[in-house]
């Protein structure tokens, strides 16, 4: 068999690889380079949920769990709902504990869709929205979230892509590029729009915890009449700095948690013992480590907001996450063209905003998650490089 | 302001502009609050956290548990006013428990150390009584691991 490519599933093969491994490959010849490309944070694990993580190893907590996760996991997951947002979740039922959102997200689509199955998913968004949607057999539908609206997506962006075979919404605020975060009144509106077309909305709030100012994060489950119609996402990974352990969880309806359940259990069976152990911890102990990282990324984001207007690259405050998205359109490049000019020149990696959607053309993101002292530098060089090199 | 000292008290050489950025304040207003922080005596030093094992150093740093008969009127305060002026003495605390002072010390040698303590500290009328701990070896220092081995072990780019 030398050819294998006919063996492959078409629709695997219709996925273009990621945009971004260029850039990847670009930098990791460089020594000097400063990243403002990880989508991560750049701390390690809090050492209390590190410490217990060895200590359940140590006592010998090696085997499989409950499909659905360990039932103390869920009950501080539930209980951490019930205090933070009022919103009260049965975690016999109503929770499911998996490996990462990126489990999570792939489950909910293969649980929901029926083949040709329409999804809206607003763009800029996390690479994987898309991708998902297509190898459970349904159709993602990009809506371009307006930039001079802060890429907050409306009713009036969704409402021309809806047809008779819309399904679902999938929203992820605050944003992976953007930064974007969406405040009470403008998810009331989405809300509206949801009942209106009887969709099911799948709400990514893995940042929810990373959002700064004074509008605090609003989950969507919470809002009047909408807890039952959302599939809620969330994790560890960003809040508690546990990116490489992968353990996240969905909730929701009882219903669409046993369908989810049923895929899991035949797929993964379960999320690792050593990481369930670990997120008990977090849930428990750590708020006032999580509170101090959001502080940290807090300072970093206004540090690097103020730099980009100092530049004179237009750019909107990010509320949330820990990603700013300039538009350089001014420069006179592409995205793509300025991210690879800018790593060529300067060493400093960032992602072009094409590579979440085609609307984040004219944008890059940059990751404020390292150090102030890295940020300041990359600065300085995005400085001499939109100074010096710029096209227009 | 309580920023502002938090900010100062991670990284005392952040530059001002830096400074003003995060805090959305013009660098003039952030030099003001600097100074007023500082005349105030709210800010009292900027010090550099050295590793002089690591350089080489191997000056003595002794815990010196003080137990005393604190003077009427002026409980321990006059004692320990007298016991913060010598150079030697680092750190000074007033304790609950077993003893009253935890001094800490700083000398070239074994022996300075142990001349200090006999001559100068153990001589004070009020002191009854003392107990030396030395120092070996230091692994974490107001709030930084000294000898660190944690690093960025991040892909360079990821989605």
């Amino acid at each position: 068999m030398r050819d294998f490519k006919p063996h492959i599933n078409k629709t695997v093969e219709s996925i273009p690889p990621s945009g971004i491994r260029r850039f990847f490959d670009i930098a990791s010849e460089m020594e000097d380079v400063i990243s403002l490309g990880v989508g991560e944070p750049d701390f390690v694990t809090p050492w209390p949920i590190r410490e217990s993580c060895v200590y359940g190893l140590e006592k010998g907590y090696t085997s499989y769990t409950a499909n659905r996760g360990m039932m103390e996991l869920r009950e501080e997951i539930a209980k951490a709902y019930r205090t933070r947002y009022g919103i009260s979740y049965e975690p016999k039922t109503d929770c499911l504990v998996t490996v990462g959102v990126s489990e999570a997200l792939d489950l909910a689509m293969r649980a929901i869709l029926e083949s040709g199955d329409e999804v809206l998913i607003p763009e800029p968004c996390y690479v994987s929205y898309q991708a998902c949607a297509k190898l459970a057999g349904g159709v993602p539908v990009g809506v371009a979230a307006r930039p001079e609206n802060d890429f907050r997506i409306t009713p009036e962006d969704l409402e021309p892509h809806v047809t008779s075979k819309t399904r679902a919404l999938l929203i992820g605020y605050p944003n992976n590029p953007t930064g974007a975060i969406m405040g009470r009144s403008d998810l009331m509106k989405i809300a509206e729009f949801a009942e209106k077309h009887d969709l099911v909305v799948l709400s990514d709030e893995i940042y929810g915890d990373l959002t700064y100012g004074d509008e605090p994060h609003v989950c969507f489950a919470a809002l009047p009449g909408m807890k039952d119609r959302t599939i809620l996402l969330n994790g560890f990974s960003k809040a508690y700095a546990m990116t490489g352990w992968r353990v996240g969880y969905v909730l929701g309806n009882q219903d669409i948690i046993a369908a989810m359940t049923k895929i899991h259990q035949y797929t993964m069976l379960c999320a690792p013992v050593t990481a369930q152990i670990a997120a008990i911890e977090a849930l428990k102990n750590c708020e006032d480590y999580k509170r101090k990282m959001v502080a940290e990324y807090d300072s970093r984001r206004r540090f690097i907001y103020d730099s980009f207007k100092k530049i004179g690259l237009q750019c909107f405050e990010p509320k949330g996450a820990f990603y700013i998205f300039p538009d350089i359109t001014s420069t006179g490049y592409t995205s793509e063209q300025f991210c690879e000019e800018l790593i060529r020149t300067e060493h400093v990696a960032t992602v072009p905003g094409n590579a979440f959607g085609a609307c984040g053309e004219g944008h890059i993101r940059c990751s404020y998650a390292t150090g102030i002292d890295q940020i300041a530098e990359a600065m300085r060089r995005i400085e001499d490089f939109v100074k010096n090199h710029s096209k227009k | 302001m309580r920023e502002l000292l938090e900010l100062l008290e991670q990284d005392a050489r952040r530059p001002v502009g830096e400074l003003a950025s995060i805090l959305g304040k013009s660098e003039y207003e952030v030099k003001n609050d600097i100074s007023k922080l500082e005349k105030d005596k709210i800010i009292l030093s900027y010090n550099t956290l050295i590793n002089w094992q690591k350089f080489g150093d191997d000056t003595v740093t002794a815990v010196i548990e003080v137990n005393l008969t604190p003077e009427r009127e002026h409980g321990f305060d006059a004692i320990a006013e007298r016991i913060e002026r010598f150079d030697e003495v680092r750190t000074v605390y007033l304790m609950s428990g077993s003893f009253d002072l935890l001094v800490i010390i700083e000398g070239k040698s074994l022996n300075d150390v142990a001349n200090f303590v006999a001559m100068k500290l153990a001589t004070i009328d009020e002191v009854t009584g003392t107990r030396t701990h030395f120092m070996l070896k230091p692994y974490k220092k107001d709030g930084v691991i000294l000898d660190d081995k944690e690093k960025d072990r991040r892909q360079v780019i990821m989605p």
